[in-house]
């Protein structure tokens, strides 16, 4: 109804009111934690073992959150010393003209309907604070200026929404002053950390994976047996016996990838695909116990703790004495590696710059962090027809392809899964074009919030990757969801099984392990999950 | 009117946005209210509106609103009618094509009713599902479950087979 009508309401519009929400500034919206929204806190105990502040039990439904007593002072003294270490932090504090090109390009928001999910105003939510306690203007002028006094509902506020943000960087796409609105967020969470206010799904990962080297807490000897476990599978299937070289020193390349892979399904037939690929290749690698996990959930915590946890594999590269890193299908692992890394725990001059052994490619991308991604490595030996490959075995499936938010956003890694899943399937659909490469969009369980307990929030933000799905399954047909991320295996599951039924989700090596041809294999009835082959049905059915 | 359910900045960006991939919520409850009110219109059978409502329900069964609000906009189609045909409907004295269609809406509502439902039944099917996934891989690695595995079933049936 038009907007001049609303000064003369008629009595049917009077009625109506009670449908439409309030008409009320963002600033005097309190936050409401209800079921199914938030994640749940950080236990205790992970805080202690990480030594980081304010260890307790609380809920982000009390009313007391037991904050520290001098806790205005310490946001306040946290958030003059982030402006003073990063100059980035401070332009994105200042620069900020609100065009809103941002504004609509939110999965969160463009899912939940809610103002504070937009890009620019969840950056508001730190921005007024930072005027009233840093600026002149918002010093003596206050509202007027967009200034706000910090209170306890502040923090709650940054707690809700900056947990309500997976640092996916697709609003920072749009942005023309490149804002980077995942750095607001973590200087955001770091802010809360410093009050103890943290998620566990986020610090459990951080605190097991400084204590046991991987995000699950999976000891040396059960890293073991899991891959064991899958070698005996891959006999089972093909005939093969695979060797699972381990903590090998002297080896040419060390091979890292995120927990999810080898810990839970569908990960585990992606594993089994790489451990496929480097037996047929004779591949002189190692796995580590040590550097067990390249996932860095420390990136969704502190810039310190993501240093702290991404140590362990350069050390480890140096101790076993390897010549380059070769890396798994994940997500956040790769922004990890491929933008701070190298300044943060390099140089590693101790490696060689990658060059591929089997086809004499040098990788001079990595020629500084000396870590090369897998479908970097799996395309370059496609490339040069080094595979033998039957894409046939992969015919029932059609297949679409989600760019995790960080490989193709962080790190530009747009064409290398595409050329490889050509290469092993005959059926490849993409999404609509505003919906993937550069411009994709988050699975919604990304930055520590693929939690079950958040569950409503991630159907929401998953909203528009399912949309997209959704359209591609009517459209072609579409049954699987490729990707090259293990939260994006783990979360994007539930995304399809609400908004797509009938897709399932597979990461790339799946497939190519699938459509390979090894020497000496005996005849595959099924693929890695135990599907009949196409034309192997009725053996199955026998 | 649905649209304006939501709040003001951001039904203003669900109206205005028409790519129905920048915008799904704005647009699938745009198309699938048409639908809708064809069908209804047409008086057509349950199950082809159940499947439009289940695409708008969908999405607000996991937004920020009540069951009541989530399913309340089954009855502004109600008001949008009085609203507009009003005047029609008093001149042409229609009001018992008023209440017949008022009672195809009525029968709506409980459709939306059960198809509300069925969506929050899935999003705690989904959370169960997730956590016995996760169960089950721990028991499975600790090695507490020992499954009945194929092979075995067929020495089985081979035993008894010898046996017989």
């Amino acid at each position: 109804m038009s907007e001049d009508l609303s000064n003369v309401p008629k009595p049917d519009e009077l009625m109506r009111i009670d449908h439409k929400p309030p008409r009320k500034g963002w600033m005097d919206v309190p936050v409401d934690f209800k079921p199914g929204t938030y994640s749940y806190t950080a236990k205790a105990k992970n805080l202690k073992i990480l030594g980081m502040p304010n260890p307790r039990e609380w809920s982000p439904t009390d009313e007391d959150w037991k904050l520290p007593e001098n806790w205005e002072e310490i946001v306040r003294e946290g958030f003059k010393d982030r402006l003073d270490k990063y100059r980035s932090f401070q332009l994105f504090m200042d620069i900020c003209v609100r065009c809103g090109a941002c504004a609509d390009k939110c999965h969160f928001f463009i899912g939940s309907g809610d103002p504070k999910n937009m890009p620019v105003l969840r950056a508001e939510l730190m921005r007024s604070v930072y005027r009233k306690e840093f600026t002149t203007s918002g010093k003596i002028f206050g509202k007027l200026a967009g200034a706000r006094e910090l209170t306890v509902d502040v923090i709650k506020e940054w707690f809700y929404y900056f947990y309500q943000c997976t640092e996916c960087r697709r609003c920072s796409v749009f942005c023309p002053y490149g804002i980077d609105t995942a750095e607001i967020t973590m200087m955001g969470r770091e802010l809360l950390h410093l009050l103890g206010c943290g998620i566990n799904w986020a610090m459990e990962p951080v605190a097991n994976c400084f204590r046991t080297g991987n995000h699950l807490g999976i000891q040396p000897h059960g890293f073991k047996d899991t891959l064991e476990f899958f070698a005996d599978d891959i006999e089972d299937l093909t005939g093969i016996k695979i060797n699972v070289p381990l903590n090998k020193k002297g080896a040419e390349i060390l091979f890292v990838v995120p927990s999810g892979d080898y810990f839970g399904d569908p990960g585990t037939y992606t594993c089994m695909g790489y451990m496929m690929l480097f037996h047929e290749l004779g591949l002189n690698y190692t796995w580590s116990t040590y550097a067990s996990e390249g996932g860095n959930f420390g990136l969704f915590t502190s810039h310190e703790m993501i240093k702290r946890l991404n140590a362990k594999i350069y050390a480890e590269a140096k101790r076993l004495g390897v010549k380059w890193i070769l890396g798994g299908e994940c997500g956040h692992m790769w922004r990890v590696m491929h933008q701070y890394m190298d300044t943060m725990n390099g140089p590693a001059d101790f490696l060689e710059v990658p060059t591929s052994p089997i086809t004499g490619t040098r990788f001079e991308n990595a020629k500084s962090t000396k870590m090369v991604h897998i479908t970097e490595f799996t395309s370059d030996l496609m490339k040069h027809n080094k595979l033998r490959l039957d894409p046939g075995r992969n015919d029932n499936l059609i297949v679409t392809y989600h760019d995790s938010c960080n490989p193709a956003r962080a790190m530009g890694l747009i064409e290398e899964p595409r050329y490889v899943i050509r290469n092993v399937c005959n059926h490849f659909h993409e999404m609509p074009e505003n919906t993937i490469k550069e411009q994709t969009f988050c699975c919604g369980g990304g930055a520590g919030l693929g939690n079950d307990e958040n569950m409503e929030m991630r159907l929401r933000g998953g909203f528009p990757r399912g949309n997209a799905v959704r359209y591609v399954q009517e459209k072609y047909g579409v049954n699987r969801l490729a990707c090259v991320c293990a939260i994006d295996r783990a979360t994007l599951v539930p995304v399809c099984d609400y908004w797509a039924p009938g897709v399932a989700v597979t990461g790339v090596h799946e497939m190519v392990a699938n459509a390979l041809l090894m020497k000496g294999e005996k005849e595959r009835t099924t693929n890695l999950r135990g599907e009949p082959l196409p034309g192997k049905e009725e053996v199955e059915d026998e | 009117m649905i649209l304006e359910t939501y709040p003001p900045d951001a039904s203003s960006f669900l109206k205005q946005e028409k790519n129905q991939f920048a915008n799904p919520v704005g647009n699938t409850i745009l198309q699938e209210i048409e639908d809708i009110y064809e069908e209804l219109l047409h008086g057509r059978d349950s199950e082809k509106l159940s499947d439009f409502l289940d695409r708008i329900i969908k999405i607000r069964a996991i937004q920020d609103f009540s069951p009541a609000q989530a399913v309340a906009f089954i009855f502004h189609l109600k008001n949008a009618v009085r609203e507009e045909l009003g005047g029609e409907i008093r001149n042409d004295q229609l009001f018992e094509e008023l209440l017949e269609f008022e009672h195809r809406i009525d029968k709506l509502a409980l459709i939306a009713f059960n198809t509300y439902m069925k969506c929050r039944e899935k999003v705690y099917e989904i959370r169960v599902a997730e956590v016995k996934n996760r169960v089950f891989s721990l028991l499975k690695r600790a090695d507490m479950i020992g499954e009945i595995s194929e092979q075995e079933l067929d020495i089985r049936e081979e035993n008894i087979d010898s046996v017989v």
